[in-house]
């Protein structure tokens, strides 16, 4: 399989919905932040150096026993738009794409791992999983960067842990989260507090795409903030327990309202599925939103014909950047919600 | 008041930002504060991690709070050139050498980030069986006071053995 058709692909591993803890937690990710010693950050180094980076990590993925799964993708070799489909499909991060040259991403063909090379970090480890495995996903992450240390020699102080460029990521580098949908916490206005709480105890909460992005279709991201002074597990474990709590209050949330106002609840879930099933025109924001109330259904049993895997890919299948590479990217706004209204009851008529 | 966003429901939020001395305000609607995400005060596109402490190594009150110096001066990263103020500016260190260039305005602030200073967690193979044997011993002398708190005494007799072990394993300079 080429990358082109990996990034086309409506489905990825990750996205199978066989996770554990599926209704609630679409994916659980860690990403370690890692710089080799004695060179400049990337905000700092030059052109020439960043490239010799670029070399090193590639002479240190050759090494890897399964070599043939992974692809090095350098950035400039990317248009545009397949750019955006990486970071549509959680593959790397809207700043790592703002700037190609001299930046590049690694990705297993089955893209539960991904390697963003010269981000904010020289390196930024991801592994992805489907629901909810933070401790599969620090394991993988954990040999991935094992692996790569057998080549290169890490930035790394005995006091500070891994040097990373930004204050706020050194120590361990990890970043655990995991992708929630709430929609009953959100309904019954209890979102706001929630994340407050979840703030107090040290966790961040951020939208789809991670920093500074928008919460579409109630799902949210929750991530440790802090990094140093912690072992892995503990900051993993800390989280866990946490996301647990979160599970728990979703769960009495749905429960709550589906006794409080259920007819109301059915009414909008088969109301989205008949948008979803019938419209001719939907923008991404509009089927996204829609997607979360079948997603709703889905667990309270009122749609026995769809699975979670259908609605994760109908998710990626939404984003603008996919549907510019299935539709071309000369299509107006317009052709595009067209052609994303069509794609979506293509894909629910198979499930009828 | 009418709400500046839909110019139709009456304000009820109200909003008021400091960034960087440069006050911003808000009025809106509770229906448009939710979906132009101003409510949202954690997931807010202004609010990152990066641009808050940025904001707070520039507050003078901050700084004087944490015993900073106030700034270093000249002081510049022999490997990357990084300034102080530019550290400040931009929120990213250079380099590693950074790390020690600026360990003493560093420290107070990793410990206002983290809580704590000490890394904990993994250790690079490449940097040596040493730094291992000597993260063990941390975690040994922490284990033993604990144990010494809770009147363990059996434990903390094993513990100490176990730390007596590995300084002479060590070596003179061990810890």
């Amino acid at each position: 399989m080429s990358w082109e058709e990996i990034l086309q692909r409506p489905s990825s591993s990750w996205l199978d919905g066989r996770g554990p803890e599926q209704e609630v937690v679409i994916s659980s990710r860690v990403r370690l932040a890692r710089n080799l010693a004695q060179h400049l950050f990337p905000n700092r180094a030059g052109e020439r150096e960043l490239e010799t980076i670029m070399n090193e990590v590639g002479t240190a993925v050759d090494g890897f026993p399964d070599r043939n799964h992974y692809y090095f993708l350098p950035l400039t070799k990317l248009g545009p738009i397949d750019r955006q489909l990486l970071v549509e499909r959680h593959l790397t991060s809207p700043d790592h794409i703002k700037e190609p040259r001299q930046r590049g991403i690694i990705i297993r063909d089955d893209e539960g791992v991904s390697i963003m090379v010269n981000e904010e970090d020289h390196l930024r480890i991801q592994a992805l999983f489907s629901g909810f495995q933070l401790e599969e996903a620090w394991k993988l992450a954990g040999e991935i960067d094992d692996r790569l240390e057998r080549t290169l020699t890490y930035a790394y102080d005995e006091t500070y842990g891994y040097l990373t460029a930004c204050p706020t990521n050194v120590g361990t580098g990890l970043r655990a989260s995991v992708m929630v949908h709430l929609p009953g916490l959100v309904m019954l206005n209890r979102i706001g507090k929630v994340f407050a709480h979840l703030s107090q105890l040290g966790l961040v909460t951020r939208g789809l795409y991670g920093e500074g992005t928008e919460a579409l279709g109630n799902m949210f991201q929750i991530s440790n903030q802090i990094t140093l002074g912690r072992s892995e597990e503990e900051l993993l474990a800390h989280l866990q327990a946490i996301t647990r709590q979160v599970i728990e209050q979703e769960r009495g949330a749905r429960r709550e309202l589906y006794r409080e106002m259920g007819d109301h609840l059915v009414d909008r879930v088969f109301r989205a599925y008949g948008l979803l099933t019938h419209a001719r025109l939907i923008s991404s924001k509009e089927a996204i939103n829609l997607i979360s109330d079948l997603r709703l259904g889905l667990d309270l049993n009122l749609l026995p014909q769809l699975n979670y895997q259908v609605l994760n890919e109908l998710l990626l299948l939404c984003q603008p950047a996919y549907i510019q590479k299935i539709a071309g990217e000369q299509q107006s706004a317009r052709e595009r919600d067209a052609k994303r209204a069509a794609l979506i009851r293509d894909r629910l008529k198979k499930y009828t | 008041m009418l709400c500046e966003e839909c110019q139709m429901r009456p304000a009820t939020v109200h909003i008021r930002r400091t960034i960087n001395n440069e006050t911003t305000e808000r009025h809106l609607c509770q229906e448009c504060a939710r979906e132009t995400g101003e409510l949202n005060i954690i997931g807010g596109s202004e609010f990152s991690l990066p641009n808050l402490f940025a904001t707070l190594l520039d507050s003078d009150a901050f700084v004087k709070h944490l015993g900073l110096k106030p700034d270093p001066g000249t002081l510049k990263c022999p490997a990357c050139g990084l300034t102080y103020g530019e550290f400040k500016a931009g929120g990213r260190l250079g380099c590693d050498r950074c790390y020690g260039t600026y360990r003493e305005q560093l420290t107070p602030l990793l410990s206002r980030l983290h809580g704590q200073v000490q890394h904990a967690g993994k250790i690079p193979w490449r940097a040596g069986h040493d730094l291992r044997a000597r993260q063990e011993l941390r975690e040994l002398k922490q284990a033993l006071n604990r144990a010494v708190e809770r009147e363990a005494f059996e434990e903390a007799a094993m513990l100490r053995d176990r730390i007596r072990a590995l300084e002479k394993k060590l070596g003179p300079g061990g810890e």
